[in-house]
């Protein structure tokens, strides 16, 4: 069925096909006639079969069938033998259409449909199923038919795991079958059937099973699907990391961070209170996070979701601690104590409940009075100029603050569990080895540099800490490197892990992430604390390592290759954000900016947003309709043809409170579009280097 | 002269072309000098059709062994008879050292559901010239085929079976081969079918003409880097050498890169050729003589007479010149024609010297005829129980040395069952064939190969490895045991060409691609102006166990 030249059609090929048309059309307006009339006599429903002998695709004919079928039974009552002659005629129709076109997404719905009324025997299914099968062994039609069936007739999931593997035995190349055998799998698994116990001596045999395919023929690709899903089925932590703001052990100075309280110069007793899971999670509340003070505070606390996925679970959450005006003890400091897990209820995107509770606590230091926050009437202009930065002048108070590598773990896995995994990885580390000195395999390079992470990740887990050093990260970059230029079409993938990779190894350590610690020139009123990360001219094309990052106030990811800023919404302290020289090329990509209410200096100049006049992602994600529930018509501002044309800008910005904007550069920055950002963000004081009115 | 009169006369008198023997080459040369517009006489002493192609009850097969072992008295002297000489035909011994034991007499019994093949092993593939021929010449419509289900190799004496890992997904199956040996092989096979590529591959995928000329075995080990295993699997089970490659110096037939791989690209094409045909090679129901007696059929469609039956006892010679004439029959029918064919058994009058011997010596190698001495050893055993379990039909392959030290050549087995035919239901017929130069040698190659598969009932003291007398060792496989066995040598001939042709005897291959490459070859030596069967296709049936009903069955 694959891989067939497709041949011109021969003259008597074209008089035949123009032919059969001209019949089917005949027949069709026969059809519609009965159809129109709701006729479904004996005669009508014959044309009808006819028609969809000929033409299985056509959905209308297989509609008006339900509708005679339903007609009929109703006229049937319940006579069982009727019925059954009623449904088992459309069974017959179904098959014949099935001749003709055996991937007729209609029939196999009407069977579908037929059998689910439950009056018909199902030992014929099984029969036609393996003559379709065997007329073609990928046809996806069929198998998903064939999961319908055996889920009807309950034919045991190890029985069917044995017709995968048979399947496969016949030719490997059946992404289907490896697809069917990894549904099996889990559920066999997931409900520890004997004979699938324990996991991990069944993953240990499905690597060597899939290996066959891998070494025999590297170049398929089915077989690195199957194996893919089982690395993840191998790597999959069954615990929870989480990282905070403010970290753990740390003291933080209330009224430093008064600037990031959501409601702008309000009282100066707010501080946000950050946490970052590994994975994305559900369930964080009042009551499964428990916050508590020694002084006055509001413990009924109301958690925020950094960016959601669709079932409403997110990697980060925020909230607010406010802490009651009642004069205290200023020069005191304060303990919070908070129990994450503290009740059952948080749910990991895996589906794994946490219910050990870990525990963390800080010291905060009030302010003694209510000094209201004040954003002074002449603000300097953020230089990002590199003569502005300096690296020396770190102050020791600051290393507490940037200190998030004493992660919680919650609801720890079994420790042997990740050890024996992490052998299971390493044997596949050496296979993969052992088909790389064979022969250049780019899949191969790629699986390696998948499993070396894996097995990292894993053994880090076994022994119970987070390690901060990668062991083969050199290895890992190394063959993203070669993958960049042996695979070019694949180039923006690779160099995206590769961005992550190194990341990962730079960020997760103290000392390493010291290096990219840069000190302002002065304090700014932005932020106390005018520590910068500086990421730039790393050749980064995407920002990874986030749960270590949650301190930033100032980033600059300048001179990189950055197309996807995903991720950067958890930075919630970020305020001032330097994009310069990188490679965005539209407003939606900017998308994360959206959800970081702090953000006050903003450098995008130099990128290459206008220059792609159809920006694909701009349909993928961002469209006025996709945020329809956060759009006010008054938030309208701004109206006239500006906004058709910079809908997605305006979406961006319109709820940043931004007072330092750089867009020069970029092919859409002309004189229209500075004028309404002007319009767009009245409290803007700095418009690329000029200062505003 | 009562018997004589019981012959029927033959009428017409004269003929283009008289052929006696049915074997296959006398067969497709038969119906390809009919098919070109010739009239033929197509004559057999025996009762039934296939000469030394033939495929016999167990009675007969026996009977013509020891029949072809002898050489005949003549039936008349040279005289002369008007005004033509009269040479007698005799035949000379194609059969020797004919070894049978049976070791359950009541399989005499069921003689008649036996068809055993006297030039057994032999297969066909699908892709093979072979089945060209038969979708060319549409006979296979009288024919069905039975898929051989696996070929084995078989390595040392314990007689186990490893599987021949000879496509995708049987590599993919194998559990001797190491991860790294699965895809030194696929890869090798992907080299060879991209050299084979439709043409619109670059020009550095193609192997080049100095490899293609070098020795297959240098190639494997130099080029591709394969390991023992993996180069005895290619060069015995799948390109299937005759002799041992791996001392150039000695072997007798080096087996070319060109060779070897055409034989693989035979394998692979054959693999997927019929769509309900699953394996690379395929076998007639009713065994091998089925082949030339539908090419009988389409000759006597085309118009050829046939008389079986009937014994020349010599041929006619033109008294002046000594050019032929003509054959005389037992029956003292005189017939005359311009050429005549004679199966290989016969001996050629001295009158009737060929004027050209063929295969010529070059190709002679193909044909495995490397010098006249070079024998064939075949035997046939019969057993109760299959080498495999759950295997119908399947080849065997043991490579130079795999038995004993000396043996210098290839022995091949194939096991059939009931399913073909061959045998009563819950029987299986084995064949075996290796060439030799001495004749002791070949029998100790066949028999060692038959003592590694098989236990033999009656053997004097029980082999250090058989299983069957002690039921210790049941870790061991159960080796089938005989009922009933033979080894013989069959003699090679060469084919001739001139007035008077003859054929050749069948050749030691498996298949059957050198031998229908010499028939054509005569065929072309004796009517240079004629097509070798004129254009016609049309698709073979090929027959399986649960066969695909019709949907609405």
């Amino acid at each position: 069925m694959h891989g067939r030249p497709r041949k011109a059609p021969t003259e008597e090929e074209q008089e035949a096909s123009v032919v059969k048309g001209a019949k089917l059309r005949s027949i069709q307006a026969k059809f519609f006639q009965f159809h129109h009339t709701n006729t479904y006599t004996k005669e009508a429903l014959e044309v009808n079969a006819k028609l969809l002998e000929m033409n299985p695709e056509f959905i209308t004919g297989w509609n008006y069938r339900k509708l005679a079928v339903q007609y009929h039974l109703e006229a049937a009552q319940s006579d069982e033998d009727s019925i059954k002659s009623i449904l088992d005629e459309e069974l017959k129709v179904v098959e014949s259409a099935l001749m003709t076109n055996f991937k007729s997404y209609g029939a196999w719905h009407h069977r579908k449909w037929v059998l689910n009324m439950g009056h018909s025997s199902t030992d014929r299914e099984l029969f036609l199923l393996k003559k379709f099968q065997k007329l073609d062994a990928r046809n996806f039609h069929a198998w998903n038919y064939r999961r319908f069936v055996t889920a009807l007739k309950n034919i045991p999931d190890e029985e069917e795991l044995q017709y995968t593997t048979d399947m496969i035995y016949e030719n490997f190349s059946n992404y289907s079958a490896w697809h069917n055998r990894s549904v099996l799998l889990s559920r066999l698994l997931k409900e520890e059937v004997e004979g699938y116990y324990p996991k991990e001596k069944v993953l240990t045999e499905e690597f060597e099973f899939v290996r066959n395919a891998l070494f025999t023929d590297p170049d398929d690709q089915s077989g690195w699907f199957y194996h893919l899903w089982l690395l993840d089925q191998t790597v999959k932590l069954e615990h929870l990391l989480v990282s905070s703001w403010p970290p753990n052990g740390s003291n933080v100075n209330v009224s430093d961070y008064c600037a990031l309280s959501p409601s702008l110069s309000s009282i100066s007793r707010t501080l946000p209170l950050i946490l970052c899971f590994s994975e994305a999670v559900g369930g964080i509340n009042s009551s499964t996070v428990s916050v508590v003070c020694e002084s006055n505070m509001d413990s009924n606390l109301t958690w925020t979701p950094i960016s959601v996925d669709k079932s409403g679970f997110a990697r980060t959450w925020l909230t607010y601690l406010t802490f009651s005006s009642e004069p205290m003890h200023p020069s005191r400091n304060y303990l919070v104590k908070v129990s994450i897990a503290n009740s059952e209820g948080i749910i990991s995107s895996a589906g794994f409940c946490c219910s050990n509770p870990s525990h963390m606590a800080f010291t905060v230091c009030l302010p003694s009075s209510n000094t209201e926050f004040d954003e002074g009437p002449d603000i300097e202009r953020i230089d990002w100029s590199e003569e502005n930065f300096s690296s020396n002048q770190l102050h020791s108070e600051n290393l507490g603050l940037i200190n998030s590598f004493n992660e919680l773990t919650i609801s720890g896995g079994n420790k042997k569990t990740y050890e024996t995994n992490a052998k299971i990885i390493a044997d596949e580390i050496a296979y993969c080895r052992e088909l790389l000195s064979e022969m250049d395999c780019k899949i191969g390079k790629l699986t390696l540099a998948r499993l070396l992470l894996a097995y990292d990740a894993l053994s880090s887990a076994s022994r119970g800490v987070q390690d901060q050093n990668m062991f083969q990260y050199k290895e890992i970059l190394e063959l993203y490197h070669d993958l960049m230029k042996l695979d070019p079409p694949h180039f923006q993938y690779y160099k995206d892990q590769y961005s992550l990779v190194f990341l990962k190894q730079e960020l997760a350590n103290e000392e390493s992430l010291l290096k990219y610690c840069y000190q302002y020139r002065d304090s700014t009123s932005l932020s106390n604390n005018s520590l910068c990360l500086c990421l730039r001219g790393l050749s980064l094309s995407q920002i990874g390592c986030i749960e270590q990052l949650l301190w930033v106030q100032m980033l600059d990811l300048s001179n990189n290759g950055i197309r996807s800023i995903e991720g950067l919404e958890s930075l919630q302290l970020l305020c001032c954000l330097n994009l310069s020289n990188n490679k965005i090329c539209s407003f939606s990509a900017l998308e994360p900016l959206r959800l970081l209410k702090s953000l006050k200096v903003l450098d995008i100049s130099h990128n290459e947003i206008g220059a792609h006049p159809i920006d694909t992602r701009r349909y993928l994600c961002a469209s006025p309709l996709s945020h329809a529930s956060d759009w006010k018509r008054e938030e309208f501002v701004v109206s006239g043809p500006e906004m058709t044309i910079y809908w997605d800008a305006f979406s961006i910005f319109s709820g940043l409170n931004l007072r330092q904007l750089s867009v020069t550069g970029n092919p859409i920055a002309d004189k229209k579009f500075k004028l309404f950002l002007c319009k767009l963000l009245p409290a803007m004081k700095w418009l690329d280097d000029e200062k505003l009115r | 002269m009562d018997e004589a009169m019981s012959y029927p006369q033959i009428e017409p008198a004269n003929f283009d072309l008289i052929v006696i023997g049915t074997g296959l080459p006398e067969s497709i040369l038969a119906a390809a000098a009919s098919s070109s517009g010739k009239t033929v006489l197509h004559l057999d002493p025996n009762p039934y059709y296939g000469s030394h192609f033939a495929s016999l009850h167990l009675h007969d097969f026996t009977e013509f062994l020891q029949t072809h072992s002898l050489p005949s008295a003549p039936e008349t002297q040279p005289s002369s008879s008007g005004e033509f000489n009269v040479l007698p035909l005799t035949t000379s011994p194609v059969y020797s050292s004919i070894e049978t034991s049976v070791f359950s007499p009541e399989i005499l019994q069921k003689s008649n559901q036996f068809n055993l093949d006297l030039a057994g092993p032999r297969v066909l593939f699908c892709a093979d010239k072979m089945i060209d021929l038969f979708l060319k010449t549409e006979i296979n419509h009288s024919m069905e085929f039975k898929s051989v289900d696996a070929s084995f190799i078989c390595e040392g004496e314990e007689g186990n079976l490893r599987n021949v890992p000879d496509s995708r997904s049987a590599i993919f199956k194998d559990k001797s081969l190491s991860f790294t040996e699965k895809n030194q092989l696929m890869r090798f096979f992907k080299l060879v079918q991209d050299h084979f590529g439709d043409g619109s591959g670059e020009e550095s995928k193609k192997i080049s003409e100095e490899d293609l000329k070098s020795p297959f075995v240098e190639f494997l080990s130099r080029k591709i880097g394969l390991s023992q295993k993996l180069k005895s699997i290619i060069l015995y089970a799948i390109s299937m050498a005759h002799y041992e490659q791996d001392n150039l110096e000695v072997c007798k037939d080096v087996l070319k890169t060109k060779d070897g791989i055409d034989l693989l690209i035979l394998y692979h094409k054959s693999g997927g050729r019929f769509p309900n045909a699953p394996g690379a090679m395929i076998y007639p129901l009713y065994g091998q003589g089925e082949l030339l007696q539908a090419f009988c059929r389409r000759a006597a469609v085309k118009g050829s007479i046939y008389v079986l039956r009937m014994p020349v006892v010599g041929l006619l010679a033109d008294k002046e010149v000594g050019n032929y004439k003509g054959v005389k029959l037992l029956s003292g029918q005189e017939l005359f024609s311009h050429k005549l064919i004679l199966a290989p058994s016969f001996i050629l009058p001295s009158g009737f010297a060929p004027s050209y011997l063929y295969p010529e010596p070059d190709g002679g190698h193909d044909f495995g005829l490397l010098d006249e001495k070079v024998k064939v050893v075949r035997g046939i055993c019969i057993t109760k129980s299959s080498l495999k379990l759950d295997v119908a039909n399947c080849l065997v392959f043991f490579p130079p040395r795999s038995l004993f030290a000396e043996q210098m050549t290839s022995v091949r087995v194939f096991q059939l069952s009931s399913n073909v035919a061959a045998c009563p239901s819950g029987m299986f017929v084995v064949y075996l064939s290796t060439l030799c130069k001495d004749v002791g040698q070949g029998k100790k190659m066949v028999n060692e190969a038959m003592n590694a598969l098989f236990s033999i009932p009656i053997s004097g003291k029980p082999e250090e490895n058989s299983t069957d007398s002690h039921g210790e060792n049941t870790v061991l496989r159960l080796k089938p045991s005989l009922l009933w066995s033979t080894v013989y040598i069959q003699e090679l001939t060469m084919g001739a060409f001139g007035c008077v042709s003859s054929t050749f005897m069948p050749d030691g291959n498996l298949q059957y691609n050198n031998l229908l490459d010499a028939t054509t070859k005569l065929f072309h030596k004796m009517y240079p102006n004629e097509e070798f069967f004129p254009e016609a296709t049309s698709s073979i049936e090929v027959a399986e166990d649960g066969a695909f009903e019709q949907l609405d069955s």
